[in-house]
């Protein structure tokens, strides 16, 4: 198991922001950069995140255990993480929820069976004026969604 | 009314340097070194501000700045707070979209301030966007000769870079933050030892809010009674809120501190659909709630709103009209920090699962009728014995919730259902 | 010093105390679990919840450190509302099942919780259920009983230098989890139980075999490594069933390794010989002690009167007791012969040491060293606890460099490492030497031991089993005690095992005319007396050993295990193992540390010193009249005075030989009789079969994979085997475990040896 030399460029880069003897503290960057690679973090891929960085494999676990973002098991092409928080609920998220499960097919925490979504809900992403909204595969934050909306960011997908 | 932090943000690039510059952007940093400032006369500013953290405590920055060691010659750390999560919050996205340089002038003079020579912003891990701005704006300061070694030429340096989150509410606490830059689990720490004395890697730290840091370049450059001014007395300057829920223009409004909340109102285009004001959290879910009543005669500033029982927070104005559950409401909030309790510490990890699972149940309709005191009990059993204010930030909406509307939570259990019609 | 009040009691304490340190000074009992004096505080459990005068709310008095003047209420109406309520909390997700848990009765929580639990739960909800971990032989789980206070996390991070439990998860979702399906490997593992203030963690061995309230305990010594650990041996029903550690602050602190904690099972094991046999026309027959013992007795006084009695050897394991090595040292001389030694695993003995050779300093001193080198030692796998406390005090600034055949630091943190092949220690050594006595600027890894050496004012050096076991030992210890004279340095051996001073003491050794361990296999003799011995794998050169005794008319061997003995000894006698006896051991510092029996000898087991006693007798030698081993004891002379390092003669170190070389330790699990036959222990990772292990270089060179089966030839025998890579190692080295039955067709343990692959 080993990472792209790629991605191993973009993980160096994150080490040299941190004092020389710190690098363990590029672990969530090199944890996200290996995900956006592999899809999802394997536990082969946890373990040569650890060797990289010269940690024990545990201390990774605990890391990409303990944020919300990382994926311990595969998810879909495309993640959709809806914010489901009090403030997006008041402005509709629960309907968009309602929405996007009865589009896919899916409940929350599910992958499509021809593995293309995987539905999740997610906490406060510190956007809520521009609620209902989700995340697509961690990094496109799509806001003022309506059903409509939906429509059309999905079928941009296909 | 007068803009510091979201002014003149129309033009279609507004993040980019040279739009910072021609908006007057860095002539603060230029100012300190012109004018040779010293370090201690920027802290003095500051402090004249009256400038409070932005983060949700509101501790004032200037006396926060004063207790890093001087003579200290080792490393020494400046982090800023990007990690916007309390439910509610979210200026700091719009200040990094649209005034990144802003902010990073900010993070400067408070590292000249404080003799700092390396600074992190700790940047929420669903905004990845953000991230990727943020990290153009430090390229470009630093290839402007305003990041890096000898800053114009001043003969102090100081690098600053990005950290990205992966999603956890509680590396907003400053101590979780920086457990979280050293590649740990973000879970807090004990205090004492504070930051400026044992923080990152171990070394003096200050940590500070985003919107804290990008107050900092007008104050140097109109000076700290000026921008007290705009506010109250002890409440310096203006302040972003955040405007959530049901209103007709959710979104961020600046106004001076002290500002009438139905003014605030008014700018956020008022009531959706006219309907009547029930509830408001003043400052991000963490904060008691107030009836529309209470809130409706408040000012819009940290004594205000602590005198009425709540507090002002991180600014996060949640609005919620006469169809709004407050069972369900306060039941999508315990569960929020039941999820983002860190574990670490026994009332926390396992008293925000017990109260979750509690209003679950009430909301359901199989609530007993013991269980309204119990809630009550368990906050206060919560409160005050935690590691850090996550054990306070989950009690405190329980309590408040419970205390303020609690006709509604005993109808759900004498009728096993929802007095509110229609409440979604 | 600050002044302040616990309870109403004044105390005063330093600067930077805390709460607890000062409660605990005034003897008032704060409840915990998470706080424990040898780690790192965490203040996660909140039980230590206590009112402060004048602060807002309760104050975790584990980790709030005191300020002048404070008042603190530990049991103040406050303080007892908050315990209770985090007891609430502790107890909402536990099983209430203490009757069926392996903890019930030595539960912290149990008995906490009958103080401080309510009456009747105020839990409704489902309780939750957390999935058990497969920790490895040693550790058994019970996962949903665990309250997150992460001892266990921090003992391995900081006691045992290896995080291999951590706390994945968030929030209500926190489990204590290897890494996916790993195992607890570290030699110190066991210690997690104690630490576990609930059954989460449990012993695998001692799992559901006994209450903690039917064990009576008895006081020992750990009969294994040379750190004389303290030792607690639980027994019920004349039967050993399980051994924890008794603090002792000087010596083990508060911790036992697992071979101190489980090498118990060997005792009860069904390889423990129990009846005298003798063999009679190649058949072994069990005879009684009377029988056999005459026969020993006439055997030897007929090889004596024949071939005079230097054809009689003995040779004693360095874990036998003080008062064994005594007498049988004093037997051999009252017949004549000067042939014995317990320095089973030396080869060199051309310099001697004036004195018996120690620590060189108090164990407790070793902390308090601010530069400390190593040489030849595998220090995690032959000194479990000393390697802890170096590995302490590194992280209180104390510099540890090591010269040793690879680079591993056994989980210390080094300044430096020189990683010299065998042949190469000496000459490594001379190299510091010379860059202390050199004004001149040298460079490498020597020079940079000797400037750390030379910057510290408090300076220890140490030479390991390995620079003791080494063909060049000699001039190992030459040049390590001129560097030390030169520094100022304590200097010292850490000895291989529980009587590794004690034998000398006892003086278990050779005499002018007599031969030393390894002279006494190359030159044959006529008879052997094998005390614990199981020549194979504690000789260091087995192939040697084992043609001895099988060229020898006579071997006698004393044994508490039937072992490869049957095949080449004419009787065996079951002596007792430390549980079974009376004796002493000395320890490294030189420290006698003597203990009593614990359970009676296993049926015709008999405790050593009382074989000899009627041994003695029955050869007529004068003074073996004692009536308690305590007699005997006295006879030793076991002053201070009679330690010593500094050797007796100078030394010259060896050419570097040429062409592939053997290094070899002796494996944690295979040091002694009793680990040998401790099933969990012989399950653990640590006891994985023995490999040969190189470097990348070097497998490449001889076009070997890692992991593919290898041929491996010494002298006269050969082993097939696995390769290993092992990066730390130099170019020319290949590491064979020896002391292990699967290596011991091969030579000894340094040496030329041929690796071909299969
Ligand atoms: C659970 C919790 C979450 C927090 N989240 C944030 C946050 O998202 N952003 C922030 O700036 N401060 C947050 N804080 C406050 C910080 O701990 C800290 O007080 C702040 O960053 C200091 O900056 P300031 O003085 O400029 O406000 C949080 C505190 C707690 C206890
Ligand atoms: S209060 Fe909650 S979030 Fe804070 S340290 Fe304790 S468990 Fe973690
Ligand atoms: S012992 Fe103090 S918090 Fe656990």
């Amino acid at each position: 198991m080993t990472l792209s030399a790629e991605s191993l460029v973009k993980i160096d880069r994150e080490i040299a922001k941190y004092p020389a003897d710190q690098k363990q503290s590029a672990v969530m960057s090199a944890l996200r950069i290996a995900q956006m690679e592999k899809g999802w973090l394997a536990p082969e891929t946890i373990a040569f995140v650890a060797k990289y960085l010269e940690m024990e494999s545990i201390a990774v676990y605990e890391v990409a255990s303990f944020y919300n973002m990382y994926d311990l098991k595969p998810v879909g092409k495309y993640k959709i993480t809806l914010c489901t928080n009090l403030p997006c609920a008041l402005s509709g998220a629960n309907d968009i929820g309602g929405y996007l499960k009865g589009k896919l097919g899916i409940g929350f925490n599910e992958t499509t069976p021809d593995g293309k979504y995987t539905l999740k809900e997610g906490e406060c992403f510190g956007a809520c004026g521009e609620a209902p909204l989700f995340i697509l595969n961690n990094v496109k934050m799509c806001g003022s969604l309506t059903p409509a909306e939906v429509d059309k960011i999905l079928a941009e997908l296909e | 009314m007068e803009q510091i932090l979201l002014k003149g943000l129309d033009g279609d690039r507004t993040w980019r340097l040279a739009d910072y510059e021609k908006r007057g952007g860095y002539a603060a940093l230029r100012k300190i070194f012109d004018e040779k400032m010293t370090p201690e006369q920027v802290i003095d500013e500051v402090k004249k501000s009256a400038l409070r953290g932005r983060g949700g405590a509101g501790f004032p920055t200037g006396l926060k700045w004063s207790f890093m060691p001087k003579n200290y010659t080792g490393a020494k750390y400046l982090v800023c707070n990007t990690d916007e999560g309390e439910p509610g919050t979210f200026k700091d996205r719009d200040i990094m979209r649209y005034n990144p340089h802003m902010l990073i002038e900010g993070m400067i003079i408070a590292a000249y301030a404080m003799g700092i020579p390396v600074g992190y912003n700790y940047i929420h891990g669903e905004i990845w966007e953000v991230y990727e701005r943020a990290e153009e704006a430090i390229d470009e300061a630093r290839a402007a000769g305003y990041l890096g070694n000898n800053i114009l030429g001043s003969g102090f340096s100081f690098q600053l870079h990005n950290h990205h989150g992966y999603g956890a509410y509680i590396c907003g606490e400053e101590t979780a933050l920086l457990e979280s830059i050293e590649g740990k689990k973000g879970q807090p720490r004990f205090k004492p030892p504070f930051p400026a004395s044992f923080g990152l890697y171990g070394k003096p730290t200050t940590i500070n809010n985003t919107e804290t840091f990008a107050s900092v370049p007008w104050i140097i450059l109109n000076g700290g009674e000026k921008y007290q001014a705009l506010g109250k007395p002890n409440n310096g300057g203006t302040k972003i809120f955040s405007v959530s829920g049901h209103v007709n223009r959710p979104g961020n409004y600046e106004v001076s501190l002290g500002t009438p909340f139905a003014k605030l109102l008014e700018m956020a285009g008022g009531m959706r659909g006219g309907r009547k004001l029930k509830a408001c959290i003043p400052g991000g879910s963490s904060m008691p709630v107030l009836t529309g009543e209470v809130m409706m005669e408040l000012d819009m500033d940290y004594d205000s709103i602590a005198k009425a029982g709540s507090y002002l927070g991180s600014g996060a104005v949640i609005i919620m009209d006469e169809t709004v559950c407050m069972v369900k409401a306060l039941q999508r909030l315990a569960y929020f920090y039941y999820e983002e309790s860190c574990g670490q510490c026994t009332p926390c990890r396992e008293g925000t699962g017990w109260m979750h699972r509690m209003i679950d149940r009430i909301e359901s309709g199989k609530g007993r009728n013991e269980d309204l005191d119990l809630l009550l009990n368990l906050s206060d059993n919560i409160q005050g014995r935690t590691i850090c204010a996550l054990g306070d930030a989950a009690a405190m909406p329980v309590r408040s919730f419970v205390k303020t509307f609690r006709d509604e939570f005993q109808y759900h259990i004498d009728h096993m259902k929802c007095m509110v019609p229609a409440s979604s | 010093m600050l002044e302040i009040e616990i309870d109403g009691k004044p105390v005063s304490v330093p600067q930077g105390s805390t709460i607890m340190d000062a409660a605990g000074k005034v003897g008032v009992y704060v409840p915990h679990f998470c706080y424990h004096k040898k780690l790192s505080i965490a203040a996660n459990c909140r039980m230590c919840l206590v009112e402060v005068e004048k602060a807002p709310k309760p104050l975790p008095a584990c980790a709030t450190p005191v300020a002048a003047g404070m008042k603190v209420k530990t049991h103040s109406q406050l303080a007892v509302q908050a315990q209770k309520a985090v007891m609430e909390f502790l107890l909402i997700n536990h099983p209430l099942d203490c009757p069926i848990c392996d903890q019930g009765g030595e539960c912290q929580l149990q008995d906490l919780s009958v103080g401080y639990g309510g009456v009747e739960s105020r839990f409704e909800e489902e309780k939750r259920v957390v999935s058990n971990k497969n920790l490895g032989s040693l550790i058994s789980t019970d996962m949903t009983r665990c309250i997150h206070c992460t001892r266990c996390v921090r003992f391995g991070q900081e006691i045992a230098g290896i995080m291999e439990l951590g706390m994945g998860g968030r929030g209500e979702h926190s489990e204590i989890m290897p890494f996916v399906s790993r195992t607890v490997d570290s030699e110190l593992s066991g210690n997690m139980i104690d630490l576990c203030p609930v059954g989460a963690l449990t012993s695998k061995p001692f799992r559901y075999s006994a209450r903690n309230w039917e064990l009576s305990r008895r006081r020992s010594v750990s009969p294994h490594c040379s750190l004389g650990t303290n030792i607690s041996i639980q027994v019920r029903n004349n039967r050993v069933m399980r051994v924890l550690p008794v603090e002792n602050e000087e010596i083990n602190e508060c911790w036992i390794s697992d071979k101190d904690r489980f090498s118990y099972e060997a005792l009860n094991s069904a390889e423990r010989l129990t009846k005298p046999m003798i063999r009679q026309g190649g058949e072994w027959r069990e005879v009684d002690w009377k029988v056999a013992l005459e026969y020993v007795a006439r055997g030897l006084k007929d090889i004596v009167s024949a071939k005079g009695a230097a054809a009689i050897g003995a040779l004693a394991t360095p874990h036998s007791t003080l008062e064994e090595l005594h007498l049988l040292q004093k037997l051999m001389r009252g017949i004549g012969s000067e042939n014995i030694d317990f320095r089973l695993r030396r080869s060199d003995f051309r310099v001697k040491s004036e004195g018996a050779p120690w620590l060189g300093m108090k164990i407790s001193e070793v902390s308090q060293l601010d530069r400390l080198l190593v040489v030849g030692s595998h220090l995690r796998n032959d000194h479990p606890l000393l390697a802890n406390r170096i590995r302490q005090a590194a992280k209180k600034g104390l510099e540890v460099s090591f010269i040793n055949p690879s680079e591993d630091a056994n989980r210390i943190s080094a300044k430096h490492i020189a990683a010299a092949s065998p042949d190469r220690i000496a000459q490594t050594l001379g190299g510091v030497l010379s860059a202390l006595e050199n004004t001149s600027d040298s460079k490498g890894v020597a020079a940079d031991i000797a400037k750390s050496l030379a910057s510290g004012k408090n300076v220890g050096i140490l030479l390991g089993n390995l620079a003791t076991n080494h063909p060049d030992a000699s001039a190992i210890h030459v040049l390590a005690s001129k560097i030390a004279a030169r520094l100022g340095a304590k200097f010292g051996f850490t000895g291989e095992a529980a009587n590794s001073v004690g034998g000398y003491l006892a003086n278990a050794l050779p005499g002018k005319s007599g031969l030393d361990a390894a002279s006494m296999l190359k030159d044959p003799r006529h008879a052997y007396l094998l005390w614990n011995a199981e020549v194979e794998l504690d000789c260091n050169d087995p192939q040697a050993a084992l043609a001895a005794m099988e060229k020898a008319e006579m071997v006698v061997a004393f044994t508490s295990f039937s072992h490869k003995a049957c095949e080449y000894a004419d009787v065996m006698l079951p002596i007792a193992p430390f549980t079974e006896t009376s004796g002493t051991f000395v320890n490294a510092e030189g420290r006698a540390q003597s203990f009593a029996g614990a359970v009676s000898p296993l049926q015709d087991t008999r405790p050593g010193w009382k074989v000899l006693r009627v041994l003695g007798n029955m050869m007529g030698v004068a003074g073996f009249d004692y009536e308690d081993s305590k007699q005997v004891l006295d006879e030793i002379d076991l002053s201070s005075s009679r330690l010593g390092n500094a050797p007796d003669g100078d030394c010259a170190a060896a050419e570097p030989v040429h062409g592939l070389q053997r290094v070899s330790h002796v494996p944690i699990y295979s040091a002694d009789s009793l680990v040998r036959r401790a099933p969990s222990l012989q399950n653990a990772a640590l006891a994985a079969a023995p490999a040969a292990a190189m470097n990348a270089k070097l497998l490449a060179k001889l076009g070997i994979e890692d992991g593919s089966p290898v041929l491996v030839r010494q002298g006269e025998g050969e082993v097939s085997i696995h390769a290993r890579l092992d990066e730390g190692l130099s170019d020319d080295c290949v590491a064979i475990a020896a002391g292990h039955s699967m290596t011991s067709n091969l030579g000894p343990m340094f040496g030329q040896i041929i690796v071909e692959r299969l």
